[in-house]
């Protein structure tokens, strides 16, 4: 048991563990301390000043980095305090770009909210010089506008300590400071992983997505086009939000029915690629096991994890599962099987993929996905895109009946849903190697081991008599305490998930965005993760080789799991990339 | 070549020396400086590397502190004071008199690698405001038009 402490806020008695911050004292007794620059269990340094109280001492102090002490007295809201955080929010807007009618960050805004709240009136009090920089909008992922940026550091902490990656950093000082890569490099020329957890972070509008709607919209209006879309699995449990919808809420039914109202001709469904991986992945780890293979085997689906692994831990790639990620499995389907079936030619097909992910736009252009001059995946927009596009086209997203999605490619079981959560790929793979190892029935389908938001998850599976070791690791940061141990001999495992985002995709670079005070009280990852398994456990089918348009596939066209033609069109390679460019 | 292959190796040292030690990289910062006479990409990029922090860590310290040098500096290092008593005596005519005399803008580097021009704080000789230092060398009671003699004088020297 920890020691409480008993302190006084704002007149009421709270008790709360020694250790604790008056900030979180504060909160779990009801009582809202404004902040920006705090993000919980990432970014703790009382810079922005938003949050002072009044604790007695000389000076207001930053209630987030602030230890609650035994018989404090402290006041979070006197209107000296208000009108200190005014002060400080009017000099906050005195650099800071105001094009908030357009900004894409415009009414999910942590600056503006303030700003509403705290009654600033107008935000150029005080007028004086500007620091003019240079959008960075050379990154297929990333765009990033110092302009808007107010120094409140939560990228820098998330890029370097959540994913250990850490590509920008504070340069310079006083009124000079600007969060920048070193020597004014461009984040396309730095060891950047396109993972979008600086943007999903960013209190402001100075970080946001490679907007690609305008293509989508022109490949729409275009009557030569054939176009395709595909929603991966962690979209449906997200988009809701975007309409008001409360976290957690699976759409899956109204964006089948959005997507069909912007005028794709198929919606087709990445949780059907995300089967065939399965298909593809478990024959491949079977092979491994049984053909004596590089081991552990790591999974490939989230190419934020492959950039990292390609940069950072390139004496891994070997261990990569060399199947394609779901959407550019599927995508390689509709240009041929597809193509073929329905008689068009591939190359007036433009695929779509909606994605909870920035990394997926970098995916997309690599140049060894694809065949015959094409890629598999022509556009990757997010699911904030997405919701942009619906609201654009007037669409009442609420009103919409719950449709689905189109055949042959469309189908899906409950195994593809959980993708979408930090540990899904894994229980997917095992509930399928299972019945292809022991020819046997798989009854408890349910690998609840590798479930959580715990950043490693370890587990042994009894595989037919054989106990097969596992583990699971979300976030580039975690990633790299895994391997470490794996690369030292600590630890030995056959077969390793890794998702660059921490909790997996639901909580990926292109998911709606959610403010830091209420993450302060939820947990993104395991509310929007509910949805995934609710719908996991709802579905007639589970287990991904039971998806008959997946047989079908394999009757009709590819013949079997790994066979030459899966390999050419389902498989790909990797390579060894700089840390440094030159 | 060889020479610079042995500054590399000092710093190796002065890396291990520092490595698991916490705050370490302001003081291999500071070596790697006195070592290169400036902390270039080259040398940033292995202070990251031998360390095992960032390069964005590295080159944050290094831009946030004045001492730090990030590009080579010239031969002669001018430094003129800008403190209040000389500057209330003229050392901004002064300095505005170098950056005409050298053709490079105050922080800047002639081409030929020879004059680096700052401008400093209070160097304490007040007395002699205005003044300004070359290589350690103290000129006082300075007027714009005694500048172009002296630059000539570091010109006409032997490399």
């Amino acid at each position: 048991m920890k020691k409480m402490i008993n302190l006084t806020i704002d007149g009421i008695k709270v008790q709360t563990p020694e250790g604790s911050t008056v900030l979180e004292a504060a909160r779990s007794a009801g009582i809202r301390i404004p902040t920006l620059c705090f993000l919980k269990d990432v970014n703790k340094l009382g810079v922005c000043r938003m949050c002072i109280v009044n604790a007695g001492g000389r000076a207001l102090q930053a209630a987030c980095v602030l230890p609650a002490a035994e018989g404090m007295n402290v006041k979070t809201n006197t209107p000296e305090i208000q009108e200190y955080r005014k002060n400080i929010l009017e000099l906050t807007l005195s650099t800071h770009k105001k094009e908030c009618l357009s900004c894409i960050r415009s009414q999910n805004c942590e600056l503006q909210k303030l700003c509403l709240e705290l009654g600033v009136e107008f935000g150029d009090k005080y007028e004086g010089v500007k620091n003019e920089y240079t959008i960075d909008d050379l990154s297929p992922s990333i765009v990033r506008d110092n302009n808007k940026c107010i120094l409140c550091r939560r990228c820098v902490s998330v890029c370097a300590k959540v994913q250990n990656v850490g590509v920008i950093g504070p340069v310079n000082r006083g009124f000079k400071t600007a969060i920048e890569s070193p020597w004014g490099l461009k984040l396309n020329q730095m060891a950047c992983i396109n993972c979008g957890q600086c943007i999903v972070n960013c209190p402001v509008g100075a970080l946001h997505e490679k907007d690609d709607t305008n293509e989508v919209w022109a490949a729409l209006q275009d009557p030569d086009k054939y176009v395709v879309v595909q929603p991966a699995p962690a979209v449906r449990a997200a988009l809701g939000e975007e309409f008001g919808y409360p976290m957690g809420t699976s759409v899956t039914g109204k964006m089948a029915a959005a997507l069909r109202r912007l005028g794709f001709d198929k919606v087709f469904d990445t949780d059907w690629g995300a089967d065939l991986t399965i298909m593809e992945e478990a024959n491949e780890l079977v092979e491994r096991i049984s053909k004596g293979g590089k081991l552990p085997m790591i999974t490939s689906c989230s190419p934020g994890w492959i950039k990292f692994c390609e940069t950072y831990y390139p004496d891994f790639t070997d261990n990569l599962s060399t199947c394609k990620s779901p959407h550019e499995m599927e995508g390689a389907m509709i240009k041929s099987y597809f193509a073929e079936k329905m008689n068009i030619d591939p190359h007036k097909i433009v695929v779509v993929s909606v994605m909870p992910c920035t990394a997926k736009k970098f995916e997309a252009k690599r140049p060894e996905l694809g065949h015959d001059g094409m890629a598999d995946v022509d556009i990757v927009i997010t699911t904030r895109e997405l919701a942009r596009m619906i609201k654009k086209a007037n669409i009442d997203f609420c009103a919409l009946p719950d449709e689905d999605f189109d055949s042959m490619l469309g189908e899906s079981t409950g195994a593809a849903v959980i993708f979408g959560a930090t540990g899904g790929v894994m229980e997917a793979a095992l509930r399928t190697a299972y019945e292809t190892i022991t020819g046997k029935k798989l009854e408890n389908v349910d690998f609840k081991a590798v479930r959580g938001v715990k950043g490693i998850k370890e587990a042994t599976i009894n595989i037919g008599g054989t106990d097969v070791s596992v583990a699971v690791a979300s976030g580039t940061g975690n990633a790299s305490t895994l391997l470490d141990s794996v690369r030292s001999g600590k630890k030995n495992y056959a077969f390793i998930e890794v998702m660059a985002c921490p909790g997996g995709c639901v909580n990926g670079g292109g998911q709606p965005i959610v403010s830091s005070q209420v993450k302060m009280d939820k947990d993104i990852r395991v509310e929007r993760a509910k949805a995934l398994y609710k719908e996991d456990r709802n579905k007639a089918l589970r287990k991904s080789h039971d998806n008959t348009e997946i047989k079908t596939l394999y009757t009709e066209y590819l013949g079997k799991p790994g066979s030459h033609k899966a390999h050419e069109l389902l498989h790909t390679h990797y390579q060894k990339r700089e840390k440094y460019s030159d | 070549m060889d020479q610079s292959k042995e500054k590399f190796a000092q710093l190796q040292k002065l890396i291990d020396s520092h490595k698991n030690m916490k705050g370490s990289l302001m003081p291999v910062l500071q070596g790697a400086q006195e070592i290169f006479g400036c902390v270039s990409e080259d040398v940033q990029k292995f202070i990251a590397e031998g360390l095992g922090v960032t390069l964005s860590e590295v080159y944050g310290v290094a831009t946030f502190y004045a001492q730090f040098s990030l590009h080579p500096k010239g031969k002669y290092l001018i430094s003129v004071c800008l403190g209040t008593a000389c500057y209330v005596k003229g050392s901004q005519n002064v300095l505005d008199k170098l950056s005409e005399v050298l053709e490079i803008p105050v922080g800047g580097t002639t081409p030929d690698g020879k004059f680096t021009l700052e401008a400093t704080r209070c160097l304490g000789a007040c007395g002699l405001a205005p003044v300004m230092m070359i290589n350690g060398e103290v000129y006082g009671r300075l007027t714009p038009d005694v500048i172009p003699g002296i630059i000539e004088k570091y010109r006409a020297k032997e490399d």
